[in-house]
C-alpha cells in the first residue's frame, strides 16, 4: 500500500498551485509500469467472494515478500458483476474473471513472476467463443462510454491520493478560483444535465433557482437513498468513487452559496457509508472540505445521515422530513425545495449520479458534455442491467443508445436461448416495454412516451417464461409495502390494485377488473400526493397496454400462458415418456406423486400445490405443465 | 371590474387595492382575497363560490393534504395548461384560474370517495359524499373501519394542545392512530381534553367513561397475511 504523501507535509492544501504540486508529487512517487493487482470490491463481487480473494493475495504477497514489486488494491465496482470476482492486473489491464482464493497462487506464480497469462481465468465471449485477455477488449466494456463510472476500477476509494492522482479536485479548484457562482450555474445549465434520480428535472434550472433564492442559510443534499429492486448504481458510485460525489457537492455548494451539505444514504449500505465517511475525513485533512477550502475563503461541511430504509425517503420532500428527524412522509411541493426545503431553507438536492457528473462538466466544459446524448437528454447514464440477461452488471452508455444495443450487444442477450419478452425500466414506478420497441433510443422523453420512465436507471430484462400479470402484481405489492400511507389514493388505491391483481393471478379475475384497474390508475396519477403514488400504476398500465391478451387469458380462460401463476397451472405425467426413476416422488413436497420403480408415475391433483418441483427435476421431459 | 364576494353577490370596483391583494378566478368568477392563504382557506370565507369538499382540513390546524378530495384543477398560464392540485395546500396567486367542478375533478373525487367508502362503509360523512358524487356500491371488498387516517386528531393534539399523546404509527395500509411507540395505553400526556374526538370528521374517536378517548381500532388484515405466507412457505420448503 502507498504511504500517503500528505502525512509528510503535515499541512493542508492551501491553493490551487499546492494542489497541483501535490498531484505531481503523488505521481512522481508512483511508477506507472509497476504491477498492480486490482480486485473488484463492489457489492456483487464481494457477494461472490472477493474479500477472500483479497485476503489470499495479501497472504501470498507477504509470504513471497513481493511487497516491493507488486501493489494490491481493492477497488470499487468494475461493472461486469456477472463474472465476479474480477481481478485486473495493471499496467496492461490483464483481465481475470471468476477468480477464487485457490487461483491466487497460480496468478502470482504465472502472471506476476513468470509473466505468463493464466488462460483458464480469461473471459471467453459466449457468442464468438473468442478469448479476451485485456479488460478494454471485453465486449461488455468495449461498447460502453464510461465517463463517470470508468475510474471506479482504478482507484482505491479509501485513499484520496488515488483520486487526486487522476485529476481529482481539479474541477473544484477551477470552480473556486476561475469561475463565479453564476459561471458554474451557467455551465451546468448549458450542459443540459438532467436529474439522474428519477424525475429528470433539468439540474441547471434547479441550481439557478436555488442560487437566486434569498437566504443566508442554504443546504446541499446528496440523495443516496437508492431503493429500486435490482438497482445498485448509486451504491457502487458511493462505494467506489466517493470523492467524485464530494467534489460535485462542494461545487454545487459554491454555486448556490451553501455551507452545509448532507449525504442521505441507506443504512443498508454499510460499505458506502464507511467509504463516504473516510472520504469526508480525508478531504477535511487535505483542506478540500471544511474551513477555507483550498485557501479560497469558502467554507463547506458535509454530514452523513443514515436512512432507515424506507423506499419513500428517496422522494425529496420525504427525505428532507427524515433529515429533520420527522417521519419520512412527503409534503406537497407547490413551493419548490430549491426555495423552501430542509428546515424551510433553500435546498439543492441531487442524486448521487447527478453529483458525480458535475466535476466532469466543470473540468471538460458544457460543450464537451453536451456532445453526447440526444436532443433532450445529454451525457451518459448508468444502468443496472439485471434479470434474465447473460451479462448482469452496471453499464454506462450515452443517452440515446437503443434498448436492443443495450440488451443484446452489451448485455449479451437472454440466457439459455430463450426469447426476450419485455424490459422493465425505471424501477417499480416504471413500465414494461415489449419487443416491438427495442429500437427505441433510451432517453428521458422516449421512455416516458412508451408509458415507462428513466427513473434511476434500473433495467430488468424478462424472458418468455415471465408472466406479465405476475410482474405487475409484484411491483404493486412492493409499492403497497412502501407507500407511506399518508394520502388516500396511494394507500387505498394501491392496496385495491394489489387485491385485484392477486385475484387475477389466482384465477379469480372478473372481466370488469381491467376497467377498475384503469380507473384506479387515473385516481392515483391525478390524486396522489407524491411521485410514488402518481407513478405507481405504470407497471399495471404498461402491461395492460402491451400484454392485454395475457390478462384476458388469466381472466377469461383461467390460464397463465407463461405457466407462472400456480393456481392456474396444473402438472401431469406423460406415461409414454416417464421412465419411472422416482426422482419426482422424492422431490414432491406434498407427496402428491406416486408410483413404482420403472413404472409410470402419477400426480394426485388434490394434493398437488403446483410448485413445479417435479417439472424442474424430470430428466425425461415427462412432466407436462398446462 | 366585477369582483364576487360570495356566490350571489358581486361588487363593481376599479381594482381591489390593499397590501398583498391577489385576484384570481374560481369557476369563471373573479375574486379578490388577501394573499398568503391557500385556495381552500380563501374560498371557505366566500359562501357559494366553488365547491370543494374536504375531510382532512380544519381551520385550526396546519394543512396536511392527505385525503385529496379537495383536489382542483388550476392553471397558472391563463388557461393553457391545467394541473391537479390539492386546494388545501396550494397558495392563491395573482391571475390563477381555479376550476372546482370539471368532469375530470368529479371523476377523481368519485374515485377517491369510492376508495374511502370501501374502507369505511358505515361512516355517515363518507356516505353523504358518496351520494353527492354518485358512488353507489364500491367495486372492492368492503372493510369495516371508521378511521380514514386524516391525521386531524394527531395534529390537533400536537398543534393545539401541544401534547402529542397520540400519533400516526406504521405505514401504508398498516398505518393507524395509536399511542406513540404502540404503547398499550395512552400515557399521562393525554389530558382528556377531547380535542381529538371533536375534530374527527368521521366520528371514529369517542370519549370513554374514563375521560380519555377511545382510539379507532384499525383492523389489520393479519389473517389474510398469514394465509398468504403459509401458502408461500409450503411452496418454498
Amino acid at each position: 500500500m502507498v504511504e500517503p504523501v500528505r502525512k509528510l507535509l503535515e499541512k493542508k492544501v492551501e491553493s490551487p498551485e499546492e494542489l497541483e504540486n501535490l498531484r505531481q508529487s503523488i505521481l512522481a512517487k508512483r511508477d506507472p509500469k509497476r504491477t498492480c493487482i486490482t480486485v473488484c470490491g463492489g457489492t456483487a463481487c464481494r457477494a461472490s467472494g472477493a474479500e477472500a480473494v483479497v485476503e489470499a493475495f495479501v497472504d501470498e504477497i507477504e509470504r513471497r515478500e513481493l511487497q516491493v514489486q507488486v501493489s494490491l488494491k481493492e477497488t470499487g465496482c468494475h461493472g461486469f458483476c456477472e463474472r465476479g470476482p474480477l481481478v485486473v492486473i495493471e499496467p496492461k489491464k490483464l483481465f481475470y474473471q471468476r477468480v477464487t482464493p485457490d487461483d491466487v497462487e497460480e496468478i502470482i506464480d504465472e502472471t506476476i513472476l513468470a509473466g505468463r497469462v493464466v488462460e483458464r481465468l480469461l473471459y471467453t465471449d459466449p457468442t464468438t467463443k473468442e478469448t479476451v485477455t485485456y479488460e478494454p477488449d471485453v465486449p461488455f466494456y468495449k461498447k460502453q462510454t464510461r465517463n463517470v463510472f470508468g475510474t471506479n476500477g482504478t482507484i482505491d476509494p479509501t485513499n484520496i491520493e488515488d483520486y487526486i492522482a487522476i485529476g481529482g479536485y481539479a474541477a473544484l479548484s477551477k470552480a473556486l478560483f476561475q469561475m463565479t457562482p453564476e459561471n458554474i450555474v451557467d455551465e451546468v445549465q448549458k450542459s443540459g444535465l438532467r436529474g439522474r434520480g428519477g424525475g429528470g428535472f433539468p439540474t441547471g434550472r434547479k441550481w439557478q433557482s436555488c442560487h437566486e433564492a434569498k437566504s443566508k442559510v442554504k443546504y446541499v443534499i446528496c440523495n443516496a437513498d437508492e431503493g429500486d429492486p435490482g438497482a445498485y448504481q448509486d451504491r457502487s458510485l458511493l462505494e467506489g468513487n466517493p470523492h467524485s460525489i464530494l467534489e460535485g457537492m462542494i461545487i454545487g455548494a459554491r454555486a448556490i452559496g451553501s455551507h452545509q451539505g448532507y449525504i442521505y444514504v441507506r443504512n443498508e449500505y454499510p460499505l458506502a457509508v464507511r467509504h463516504a465517511r473516510i472520504a469526508i475525513e480525508q478531504a477535511m485533512d487535505y483542506g478540500l472540505l471544511g474551513r477555507n477550502i483550498l485557501g479560497s475563503g469558502f467554507d463547506f461541511n458535509i454530514t452523513i445521515n443514515k436512512g432507515g430504509g424506507a423506499f419513500v425517503c428517496g422522494e425529496s420532500s420525504a427525505l428532507m422530513a427524515s433529515l429533520e428527524g420527522k417521519v419520512g412522509e412527503p409534503k406537497a411541493k407547490y413551493v419548490h425545495m430549491a426555495e423552501k426545503g430542509l428546515w424551510e431553507r433553500p435546498s439543492l438536492l441531487n442524486n448521487v449520479k447527478t453529483w458525480a457528473n458535475v466535476p466532469l462538466i466543470i473540468n471538460k466544459g458544457a460543450d464537451w458534455y453536451a456532445q453526447l446524448g440526444t436532443q433532450g437528454s445529454k451525457g451518459t447514464m448508468i444502468f443496472s442491467l439485471v434479470g434474465n440477461i447473460v451479462n448482469t452488471g452496471l453499464v454506462e452508455v450515452p443517452m440515446g443508445i437503443t434498448l436492443r444495443d443495450m440488451i443484446f450487444d452489451i448485455g449479451g442477450g437472454i440466457p439459455e436461448g430463450k426469447k426476450f419478452k419485455a424490459v422493465q425500466t425505471g424501477g417499480p414506478s416504471g413500465g414494461c416495454i415489449p419487443e416491438q420497441f427495442l429500437d427505441t433510443p433510451v432517453d428521458f422523453d422516449e421512455l416516458t412516451k412508451l408509458g415507462s420512465m428513466m427513473g434511476s436507471g434500473g433495467m430488468i430484462v424478462m424472458d418468455e417464461d415471465t408472466c406479465m400479470v405476475d410482474v405487475a402484481r409484484y411491483f404493486i405489492e412492493f409499492l403497497k409495502g412502501e407507500s407511506c400511507g399518508k394520502c388516500t389514493p396511494c394507500r387505498e388505491g394501491i392496496n385495491r390494485m394489489s387485491q385485484i391483481l392477486s385475484n387475477i393471478t389466482r384465477g379469480k379475475g372478473k372481466p370488469e377488473d381491467l376497467d377498475t384497474l384503469q380507473d384506479l390508475a387515473e385516481v392515483l396519477s391525478a390524486g396522489a400526493l407524491c411521485a410514488l403514488g402518481q407513478t405507481a400504476a405504470n407497471p399495471v398500465l404498461s402491461t395492460i397496454r402491451y400484454f392485454k391478451d395475457e390478462y384476458l387469458a388469466h381472466i377469461n380462460d383461467k390460464k397463465c400462458p407463461a405457466g407462472v401463476c400456480r393456481e392456474l397451472v396444473s402438472f401431469s405425467i406423460d406415461p409414454e415418456k416417464c421412465e419411472g426413476c422416482m426422482r419426482c416422488i422424492r422431490e414432491c413436497p406434498t407427496g402428491a406423486v406416486s408410483g413404482e420403480k420403472k413404472q409410470p408415475h402419477t400426480i394426485n391433483q388434490d394434493m398437488c400445490i403446483s410448485c413445479g418441483a417435479c417439472y424442474d427435476v424430470c430428466k425425461f421431459g415427462a412432466v407436462i405443465k398446462r | 371590474m366585477k369582483v364576487w364576494i360570495n356566490g350571489e353577490t358581486s361588487i363593481e370596483i376599479e381594482h381591489a387595492e390593499g397590501v398583498g391583494v391577489v385576484h384570481f378566478t374560481v369557476d369563471d368568477k373573479e375574486v379578490a382575497v388577501s394573499g398568503g392563504q391557500t385556495i381552500l382557506e380563501a374560498l371557505e370565507r366566500m359562501d357559494g363560490i366553488g365547491n370543494i369538499p374536504a375531510l382532512c382540513h380544519h381551520p385550526a390546524v396546519k394543512p396536511y393534504g392527505a385525503c385529496r378530495i379537495c383536489t382542483v384543477e388550476v392553471s397558472e398560464d391563463g388557461g393553457n395548461r391545467f394541473k391537479f392540485v390539492a386546494a388545501c395546500l396550494y397558495p392563491v396567486k395573482e391571475g390563477l384560474i381555479v376550476k372546482t367542478q370539471t368532469e375530470k375533478i368529479k371523476k377523481l373525487r368519485k374515485g377517491i370517495i369510492e376508495l374511502l367508502l370501501a374502507r369505511c362503509p358505515n361512516v355517515q360523512r363518507i356516505k353523504e359524499l358518496a351520494d353527492e358524487y354518485g358512488v353507489e356500491k364500491p367495486r372492492f371488498v368492503l372493510g369495516d373501519q371508521d378511521c380514514i387516517l386524516c391525521g386531524l386528531c394527531v395534529r390537533a393534539c400536537q398543534e393545539i394542545i401541544g401534547k402529542s399523546a397520540i400519533s400516526l404509527v406504521n405505514r401504508g395500509i398498516y398505518k393507524e392512530v395509536a399511542a406513540p411507540f404502540y404503547a398499550y395505553e395512552l400515557s399521562g400526556d393525554c389530558i382528556g381534553c377531547g380535542d381529538c374526538a371533536f375534530v374527527c370528521p368521521t366520528g371514529a374517536i369517542e370519549m370513554g367513561d374514563d375521560g380519555r378517548p377511545n382510539l379507532p381500532k384499525v383492523k389489520i388484515p393479519y389473517a389474510e397475511i398469514e394465509a398468504m405466507t403459509k401458502k408461500e412457505s409450503i411452496a418454498t420448503s
